[in-house]
């Protein structure tokens, strides 16, 4: 009995290990649980043409809530919910720890930018104030650099990626039947896990045009091979 | 004679509550000393607030190069005029959307309401000394002088907001149109439920705010990087206004007037800069020449057994 204790107490220990590593290339301990480099690349950056989101440099505490939201089914998703429900606490921990210690996006700060009115570029950098709608870059920080645990990182994130998650927070509204086409029943937003409800207007006020633009700005800033200072500032 | 009165006596109601509401008289709780400028009107429902121009709308000369270099002090005060900057605080924190969004001390509404007298420093002020102000206390710095390269700019964009604003007329949308103080009073401890909920997220447990390296992306509310006790913003009524229009962004006018009051009063029951103008090192002297008449607000009051107005660094 006393062993069995001890082995609990070591557990998080190991967890801490190579374990996340083991997660990303072999998958869990049950095999529902994929190795995340399949969909998330063998660098965690993702594969953007696919929509299949970066990982690498994410803040540990957004990727475990993540997993977290996917188990409970706060955040709905085919394929990421039965991964997330096969693995244990401490894999999430693990593999959570393992891919915010890869490299996080590096956009190098520029000069002030100045977005044409109805681009992309306005909405991530001006918002749209008359909706109530701020510029993702308030939150999401400068350049969409991320922000914090809860405002993950925009910059060089799959354009389809960014799309889609702001689908899910919107859903859609019905469609009535018309003489030729049949009714269309509303979707109910899948993603519902943004802390303070922050994201659900946001996305429900885009136009969809808006967020193919604003998700198209964000995947654009690709990532510089210079180091950054990150005692500059970086503009607005 | 008499059928014009009847015709205007809605219109006549509206204004003797509009400015029963504005006067500084002893019994209006919403007394508050440095709002000089009379109260801005309530805006008539379904009516647009004032628009500013657009950005596209800056012209390619000399003028539009002032108006673009303010606009980017205006958003980077403390990366572009480092020097004068106290705090990690800049210009569009309080006036968000570039300084555009109406109930957030939008300056195209601020602009035409100077030179006027204010109390604060018994003068009449310019809108350069207004927005040193500021500097002064908001960003806990030193103001630039006013014929500074800073200054020239930053008025010359204010100007450019206020294209097309009528001169010396209040405008609905100016200032923070606060909500009026609740029945009960005000409580710290409902308003530190209402923080830990919802503001602590973006300005942190202890709000110090959040910063990407060295650029504050979300302010810091009370310590050393916030605004001092001599910024209008200490003032629990005029806090309430900020939040309760504003925040949490994008979803402004979802908290209550007393949500609003209660969480101002937790934000601004917490230490910060000392008010430069402290006199004879006394809070309690402070208080009562700066602090007594302006608002409400807790400089020199004890709170939790502790007065506040130390100040830090």
């Amino acid at each position: 009995m006393r062993n069995i204790f001890a082995l609990a107490l070591l557990l998080p220990l190991l967890a801490h290990g190579g374990e996340g590593d083991t997660i990303m290339q072999k998958g869990g301990s049950n095999p529902a649980a994929m190795p995340c480099i399949t969909c998330h690349g063998t660098d965690g950056k993702g594969m953007a043409a696919a929509g299949f989101p970066r990982l690498a440099g994410l803040p540990e505490g957004y990727i475990a809530k993540q997993l977290a939201d996917f188990k409970s089914g706060r955040r709905e998703n085919p394929v990421m919910q039965p991964i997330a429900q096969s693995l244990t606490e401490a894999e999430v921990a693990a593999v959570a720890k393992a891919y915010s210690e890869l490299p996080k996006v590096n956009i190098k700060a520029g000069p002030v930018v100045r977005p044409v009115p109805g681009s992309g570029a306005w909405i991530a950098l001006r918002g749209a104030w008359e909706r109530n709608i701020p510029e993702c870059t308030l939150c999401h920080g400068p350049s969409g650099v991320g922000v914090g645990i809860a405002f993950p990182p925009l910059a060089g994130q799959s354009a389809l990626y960014i799309e889609s998650q702001l689908n899910a927070w919107r859903g859609t509204k019905a469609i009535p039947a018309t003489r030729k086409t049949k009714a269309v029943a509303a979707v109910p937003a899948s993603r519902r896990n943004d802390p303070n409800s922050l994201m659900q207007h946001i996305a429900a006020d885009l136009s969809e045009s808006e967020i193919k633009s604003v998700a198209e700005y964000f995947a654009s800033l690709g990532e510089s091979n210079e180091a950054f200072d990150e005692s500059q500032h970086r503009l607005r | 004679m008499k059928t014009n009165a009847i015709q205007f006596l809605p219109l006549l109601l509206v204004l003797t509550v509009g400015s029963a509401l504005a006067a500084d008289s002893p019994s209006n709780p919403r007394l508050d000393d440095q709002t000089q400028l009379p109260k801005a009107p309530a805006q008539t429902f379904g009516r647009q607030y004032f628009q500013p121009p657009a950005d596209a709308d800056i012209p390619n000369n000399a003028f539009g190069d002032q108006v673009r270099r303010g606009q980017d002090l205006f958003m980077n005060t403390k990366a572009l005029a480092p020097d004068y900057v106290g705090n990690e605080m800049n210009c569009v924190n309080c006036h968000i959307d570039q300084g555009r969004k109406a109930n957030s001390a939008p300056l195209w509404a601020a602009y035409p309401m100077y030179p006027a007298y204010r109390k604060k420093n018994n003068k009449v002020n310019t809108f350069v000394e207004r927005m040193q102000g500021c500097f002064q206390f908001s960003m806990n710095g030193k103001a630039p002088a006013a014929d500074s390269e800073i200054m020239t700019a930053m008025t010359t964009y204010v100007y450019w907001l206020a294209t097309g604003a009528p001169i010396g007329k209040a405008l609905p949308g100016r200032g923070f149109d606060e909500p009026p103080p609740p029945k009960g009073g005000y409580d710290i401890t409902r308003g530190k439920a209402v923080y830990d909920n919802q503001c602590a997220i973006c300005h942190g447990d202890n709000g110090e705010g959040k910063k990407v390296g060295a650029t504050s992306v979300f302010p810091a509310l009370w310590g050393k990087d916030s605004y001092n006790w001599g910024a209008g913003m200490h003032r629990i009524n005029t806090a309430a206004g900020f939040i309760q229009h504003n925040m949490p962004l994008g979803r402004g006018e979802t908290l209550s007037d007393q949500q609003a009051w209660d969480v101002a009063a937790y934000v601004n029951s917490h230490e910060r800069p000392q008010d430069p103008r402290l006199l004879n090192g006394s809070i309690d002297e402070t208080r009562k020449r700066y602090h007594a008449d302006d608002g409400i607000n807790l400089y020199g009051v004890e709170v939790n057994g502790k007065k506040l107005g130390q100040g830090v660094q």
